[in-house]
């Protein structure tokens, strides 16, 4: 993985020092919490219902043992014992006090990790495909033009204070699991009919309050005119993105008002005139000075079969998790393993400190490099032997980390909500926990198939509802909570907003609801069919009469 | 108002004349981009140096040919949460070659001071109790830059080819 070198350390104890002396002006009263407040979200922290909340960059997912390590060591020191990781790949402390917050980053740059451009109307840390590296048919490893993008995104002079937050997300092959099209730019890495590697960049996908999905506007953009072709797109959005509403203020917006055509015509003007600099073309050695960090590791030449893990797949607990939490890997006789976040019950994407050092001792143990976070809040050991499998699942079990759920109906996105955030209109989280427990049984949930539900506390869409087969949406009304559902959102490389169904349901009706949901899917799906391919198939209304006739019926 | 010029207290040169009233004869005036498109030929005839203020929504393209006789352009920033002026210092330095005086006016913060500078500003407009120590720190907070900008900075991407 990507290691500092002294420009890079140097940067972020600058930042540390910086942001210690706006602390400490806040505290002496010479910054108003107005001023204090946008100096304080571009490095990360926020003030939450019951206090500050910070948020770490976890760059593209990556993260070392000793990074991890050092995430529960802070949540043992400065809070409650446990971390929450994001949508965004990056982890939050809920409960940090300001006057330790310089402290805390000062422990966050000596294992090289920072909070520099997690939150403010910036460009935010840069997120990518959770199996880079391992996964096969990949063309480029994302994380190379995802660090080349932190890099140049960070304290960029030009564009740190821009209409509203600007998120970038990168994936490498066609099968996106880094939700690319949701992103304010989504990069995807292709190759052209002769065969060369270059950039699809889309601009305008998002999600809160007015969901879109982006535009193609770069078809194919050569890799050393990446920066000139983003900063382009960065300059149209900083000069003409709307400032004078906050809800249309984000690039979605602009871009979906002009079209793509138009976006398109204005961004390569710009980029035609920063060429003409020529300052941003990216050098050929600092490419490959990059790339060499993210080069795979050695991989050992194994038979693709392994009979360790065929003789445990006798067993049912570990055959079921292989089922969901493996995928296969490039390498023969190795396997990507996902650590699910979300054992039944549980607070979604939450992770103790124990479990967080326990799981770096593992990696420790077996020589692993990496951890990665997924943006469906889970974690991911990217290279493991086949060979070892079992025994890496008996540790994870007795860590309650070997939730056999990935991509299942219990394996739901869901943000902090009203239990934590100062936005929310309606808890998410306890609704989360009791659809994971009705749903609990593992061989309905295996029935059910890829089912991916995403809840959001409110509008903004954190829980990234929008994208979900099934979306949630808690609102409030007359300070009552209640739950509307979306079907047939999608983030993946067929990208979808969900349609909202009809009236919602209160917080005791929305489990019932949901089940009426995947009741209605069974009865209508054909073979091999996702719940999302039979509500692409058959549209909203069978879905809708079943699940509202039978609260009828249910009433009387 | 106070005027800091490449990291100084400094005379200001310009008064800033509002709508309808007279040029002052011994000053450089300052006029709003309106003032300067309806009297233009009157402003020069003037013949004092000549600044215009930009409002955060002007984009400073439209004094392309003017810009060789334009001493001072001051982009205003109405809420320091307004970044359009840093894109229009960055353009005119970078892509329409401005080398006269680029003064930020209105409300920033010390800690915006250093990224202004980067895109091209060289003049500030600050508060009454605005010490120099302050913009001296401002300027020192940060060793290195990631990204070229209009102050021609080593990048660390260059710093690195060298090594």
């Amino acid at each position: 993985m990507y290691r500092y070198d002294e420009f890079d350390a140097a940067m972020v104890a600058d930042r540390v020092a910086q942001f210690r002396y706006q602390v400490e002006r806040r505290l002496a009263g010479a910054l108003s919490e107005d001023e204090f407040k946008p100096l304080r979200l571009k490095n990360g922290l926020y003030l939450q219902l019951h206090s500050y909340m910070l948020r770490i960059a976890i760059p593209y997912g990556t993260l070392s043992a000793q990074q991890l390590r050092k995430f529960a060591y802070i949540a043992r020191t400065y809070d409650r014992g446990y971390g929450h990781f994001t949508t965004r790949q990056n982890l939050q402390f809920h409960w940090p006090r300001l006057v330790d917050v310089p402290d805390i980053l000062a422990e966050l740059a000596s294992v090289e990790m920072h909070c520099i451009q997690t939150s403010g109307n910036c460009i935010r840390n840069v997120t990518a495909d959770q199996f880079a590296g391992a996964i096969a048919g990949e063309i480029e490893d994302p994380r190379i033009l995802s660090e080349i993008v932190r890099q140049w995104s960070t304290f960029h002079p030009e564009f740190s204070y821009l209409p509203r937050k600007f998120k970038i997300a990168v994936s490498g092959t066609t099968h996106d699991r880094a939700a690319v099209k949701f992103h304010d730019i989504g990069i995807e890495i292709i190759k052209n009919d002769a065969g060369e590697t270059g950039y699809r960049v889309f601009v305008g996908g998002g999600m809160g309050r007015t969901p879109y999905v982006g535009l193609e506007i770069g078809r194919f953009v050569a890799p050393e005119d990446i920066l000139a072709y983003l900063e382009a797109c960065m300059r149209v959005y900083n000069e003409y993105g709307r400032r004078d509403n906050i809800y249309k203020a984000r690039v979605k917006i602009l871009a979906h008002q002009l079209g793509a055509d138009e976006f398109r015509r204005q961004a390569e003007l710009e980029f035609a005139e920063i060429k003409k600099a020529g300052t941003l073309q990216l050098p050929e050695r600092e490419l490959a000075r990059i790339a060499a960090y993210f080069a795979p590791p050695e991989f050992e030449n194994l038979p693709e079969e392994s009979p360790e893990f065929d003789a445990a797949l006798a067993n049912r607990d570990f055959a079921n998790w292989a089922k969901t939490n493996l995928t296969p890997h490039r390498a023969k006789g190795y396997a990507i393993a996902t650590i699910s976040l979300k054992a039944i019950g549980a607070t979604p994407g939450d992770a103790s400190a124990d479990q967080m050092d326990a799981l770096a001792q593992l990696m420790d143990d077996f020589g692993y490099e990496e951890i990665r976070v997924t943006h469906e809040q889970n974690l991911v050991l990217p290279h493991v032997k086949k060979r070892d499998l079992p025994v890496i699942f008996a540790r994870l079990k007795m860590l309650d980390l070997a939730t056999a759920n990935a991509g299942l109906i219990t394996d739901i996105i869901c943000c902090p909500g009203l239990d934590y955030c100062d936005l929310a209109n309606a808890r998410s989280i306890p609704i989360a926990q009791a659809i994971q427990q009705r749903f609990a049984d593992l061989e309905r949930q295996h029935e059910l198939g890829e089912l991916k539900i995403k809840m959001s506390g409110c509008i903004n869409a954190c829980g990234h509802h929008h994208a979900g087969h099934i979306g949630i949406l808690g609102v409030d009304k007359k300070g009552v909570e209640f739950y509307q559902i979306q079907l047939g959102g999608s983030g993946a490389e067929d990208a979808s907003v969900g349609e909202i169904m009809g009236p919602g349901f209160g917080k005791d009706e929305i489990v019932d609801a949901i089940e009426r949901v995947v009741d209605a899917y069974l009865k209508l799906r054909m073979d091999g069919e996702r719940l999302l391919d039979t509500y692409r198939r058959v549209g909203m209304a069978p879905f809708k009469n079943m699940v509202y006739q039978e609260q009828l019926h249910a009433a009387y | 108002m106070p005027l800091i010029k490449n990291g100084a207290f400094a005379k200001d040169p310009f008064i800033f004349v509002p709508e309808g009233k007279a040029f002052p004869e011994d000053m450089g005036v300052m006029v709003t981009l309106e003032r300067f498109q309806s009297e233009r030929e009157n402003i020069f005839a003037h013949n004092m140096p000549v600044a215009v203020k930009l409002a955060s929504s002007e984009n400073p393209e439209v004094l392309k040919g003017d810009l060789p006789r334009i001493a001072a352009i001051a982009i205003e920033f109405p809420i320091f949460r307004d970044g359009r002026g840093f894109s229009w210092a960055r353009m005119l330095r970078t892509r329409l070659g401005y080398t006269g005086e680029i003064r930020a006016v209105g409300h920033f913060l010390f800690d915006q001071l250093a990224f202004m500078v980067r895109v091209g500003f060289d003049a500030f407009e600050v508060r009454q109790d605005f010490r120099i120590e302050d913009f001296t720190r401002a300027m020192g907070e940060m060793h290195y830059v990631y990204q070229p900008s209009a102050d021609g900075k080593k990048t660390v991407f260059d710093l690195r080819a060298v090594k």
